[in-house]
């Protein structure tokens, strides 16, 4: 048991690129902390410098008070599953799971009451005997796991794990190591690309791009109060809408027509010529199946397509977007892993709504909801510092203007 | 019908295959089996013809000759300890040149190919003047010595080839799980590897135990000379009548060793023993 303590952590590779690029991250004792974002945004190379499988550039390392640096993997006491999940393929899963404790030198009797121990949470104990070449893609992933928490490591690292199964068994084992992490209350981190499975298993979200961290909160702080354009972007499926808009006072210029907003959403981000406003799907809705009493602003407009998935029905409506805002929301969508291929709104309705494709439909919208981001910086103009966990960007602007503000003084 | 052409065709094709490989083997074993009269009268049959076979007496008589029982005792020892030594350095090797970066590692490989591709034959005399120099003329080492350096270019190639193949996160997770590097290779990286272990093995001990330049070339009494040399020097009571159905009876003598080991090894070298390390 031990806290992870990332003190702006930097990995430079051969060339010079910052796959890691000055993070810093505090993983509370028994927390579960997950790295999520797009391939490619050091999530991995963070994951595998706690372990100490890559070399740190600079920064400090720090699990429990000690400096691990310069620690080789075995002698940081923390376990990993591997994304692929690296058994030993000449050993039965009884001996996969005892691969630590034998090495450990732990006696016979210590090992079999473990390993049958690891065996029953995990219910492997009728595969004991068998080679991880003959086991199902989940049974390998549990003796992955067992190999795990069969030893009293400090902290327990998952890399993408749950990434090789199928989606049904995904689901299972995602709620299967959530009940385990609880269970033995240990220190995890976990990496994955996957946000479905950030925002069901952690307790905070780390969220790295091109191996910057841009925001670390919960989910809930990462969902109703994204940082910035990316985190807004990246978190929620189907993603926020963003739309170019023009505040004036309270009044919001939308493609599709003005809404007010309310006054306090936003004090400082009036004048500032255009913004994006990003809207989540749910916060739209069929006019008509709407309490007028819930305020908020309503506008007309074609719906292109409709979606109906039983629970959920998706309206897509088109809207036309000059260049500039284009350009931006095709870079965002580059980051995160997603393709853009024309500007459209997705809108949730409810299953009681009656609009079809083709409709010329009042659509309405939760205006309290809204956030403005500053389509140059990515800023999020409306963001809650309070309930927004931290935001590094934000922080070191906060930073260089107390020290303006101390420096004229 | 189609089906059972196919079933003919093989069970022929694999009878021919067959009788061209072994006819030679069974040529000698029958030989083995008749006497030596027999043999200088002129004996044709395959089974030898009443009164013309030796029964066990060819066999008797050669596992009694000393010069015999030495020589195949030298081939063993130099042959298994020159096996071991090449498997175990080739198995070093081919692990740092699939798995670190280093310089010269290029270099290192192409070496190898050059050595093995050079002709025996042109290095005997210098061998045989240096080893004279060095006093390990006929000696066990001085045959463990070239028969190591022409073995291990392939052992290493072929090794490295099976390392290249197993997952580096086999290794990391052992190094995670509490190995150090050494217990991570030992335990881990040479099981995975153990076919190709056991190929580079094979490969080594055919060549020792085949070789007839080196054996003849350096040694030069019994002291480590080994069994293919021993056979052409091995002369019965008349110099001038070679015992063919002795050399016969020793030359399938010679042959077992390999036959056990082979047999041994190939149980070994399961193909596809990594399948199941990581997802596919």
């Amino acid at each position: 048991m031990a806290s992870i303590d990332m003190r702006n952590i930097v990995k430079k590779y051969g060339d010079g690129f910052p796959a890691v690029n000055d993070v810093s991250i505090d993983v509370q004792d028994g927390e579960f902390m997950i790295l999520v974002g797009p391939s490619g945004c050091g999530k991995s190379t963070l994951l595998r410098m706690i372990v100490g499988l890559e070399d740190i550039t600079s920064g400090d390392m720090m699990i429990g008070e000690k400096r691990v640096n310069d620690l080789v993997p075995r002698e940081r006491n923390l376990s990993m599953v591997f994304q692929n999940y690296a058994l030993y393929p000449h050993l039965t899963v009884y001996e996969n799971i005892a691969f630590p404790l034998r090495l450990a030198k732990a006696d016979n009797s210590t090992v079999d009451a473990k390993v049958k121990d690891a065996a029953e949470t995990l219910e492997l104990t009728e595969h004991l005997e068998r080679k991880p070449g003959n086991l199902s893609g989940g049974q390998r992933q549990r003796v992955a796991m067992g190999r795990a928490i069969v030893r009293e490591a400090d902290a327990f690292l998952f890399d993408e794990p749950l990434s090789n199964l199928d989606a049904k068994l995904r689901g299972q084992m995602r709620t299967e190591i959530s009940r385990l992490q609880k269970r033995l209350g240990i220190t995890t981190v976990y990496v994955t690309h996957d946000q479905t499975e950030a925002m069901t298993l952690g307790d905070r979200v780390a969220v790295l791009k091109r191996g910057l961290l841009q925001q670390l909160a919960t989910p809930r702080e990462l969902y109703e109060n994204p940082g910035n354009l990316f985190v807004a972007g990246f978190i929620g499926s189907p993603p926020m809408n963003f739309l170019p808009g023009e505040l004036d006072g309270t009044s919001l210029k939308l493609p599709f027509g003005t809404v007010e907003i309310p006054a306090d959403r936003a004090p400082d981000a009036a004048g500032r010529g255009l913004l994006l406003a990003g809207i989540r799907p749910e916060h739209f809705e069929d006019a008509s199946v709407v309490d007028s009493s819930r305020g908020g602003s309503t506008f007309r407009a074609r719906v292109e397509v409709v979606e109906w998935l039983g629970n959920d029905t998706y309206a897509y409506v088109p809207f036309e977007a000059n260049d500039e805002v284009r350009e931006q929301l095709s870079e965002l969508a580059r980051d995160t892993d997603s393709e853009s291929l024309r500007t459209q709104l997705v809108i949730n309705l409810d299953g009681a709504s009656k609009v079809r494709e083709g409709d010329e439909a009042e659509i309405w919208v939760d205006t309290s909801k809204i956030h403005l981001f500053d389509p140059k910086t990515g800023e999020n103009l409306t963001v809650d510092r309070e309930h927004a966990g931290r935001i590094p960007s934000l922080e070191e602007g906060q930073a260089k203007a107390q020290a303006e503000a101390q420096q004229s003084a | 019908m189609n089906n059972l052409k196919n079933r003919v065709g093989i069970v022929l094709g694999c009878l021919l295959i067959l009788v061209w490989c072994l006819l030679p083997v069974v040529w000698i074993i029958s030989l083995s089996f008749k006497s030596q009269a027999a043999i200088t009268n002129g004996s044709p049959g395959f089974i030898p013809a009443d009164g013309a076979g030796a029964g066990w007496q060819n066999y008797q008589d050669v596992l009694a000759d000393d010069q015999f029982r030495r020589a195949i005792f030298n081939s063993i020892g130099i042959s298994l300890i020159a096996t071991v030594l090449s498997v175990i350095l080739a198995t070093l090797a081919a692990y740092a040149i699939a798995r670190l970066e280093f310089k010269g590692k290029k270099f290192v490989l192409t070496t190898a190919l050059a050595i093995a591709m050079f002709p025996v034959v042109s290095l005997v005399s210098p061998l045989f003047d240096m080893w004279r120099t060095f006093g390990i003329y006929d000696t066990w080492i001085g045959l463990i010595l070239p028969y190591m350096s022409f073995t291990l270019p392939l052992a290493i190639w072929t090794l490295s080839a099976f390392f290249r193949e197993i997952p580096w996160e086999m290794e990391q997770a052992a190094q995670v799980d509490g190995a150090t590097s050494w217990q991570a290779f030992r335990k881990v990286i040479v099981p995975l590897a153990a076919p190709g272990v056991f190929t580079a093995a094979i490969l080594t001990f055919f060549f020792a135990w085949n070789d007839f330049v080196f054996g003849i070339s350096l040694t030069s009494t019994e002291n480590a000379r080994p069994i293919p040399a021993a056979l052409s020097f091995f002369v019965g009571a008349d110099p001038f009548n070679r015992p063919a159905s002795l050399l016969a009876a020793g030359a399938v003598v010679a042959t077992i060793p390999i036959i056990i080991i082979v047999l041994f090894f190939q149980r070994k070298i399961v193909a596809g023993l990594t399948s199941g390390a990581v997802k596919g």
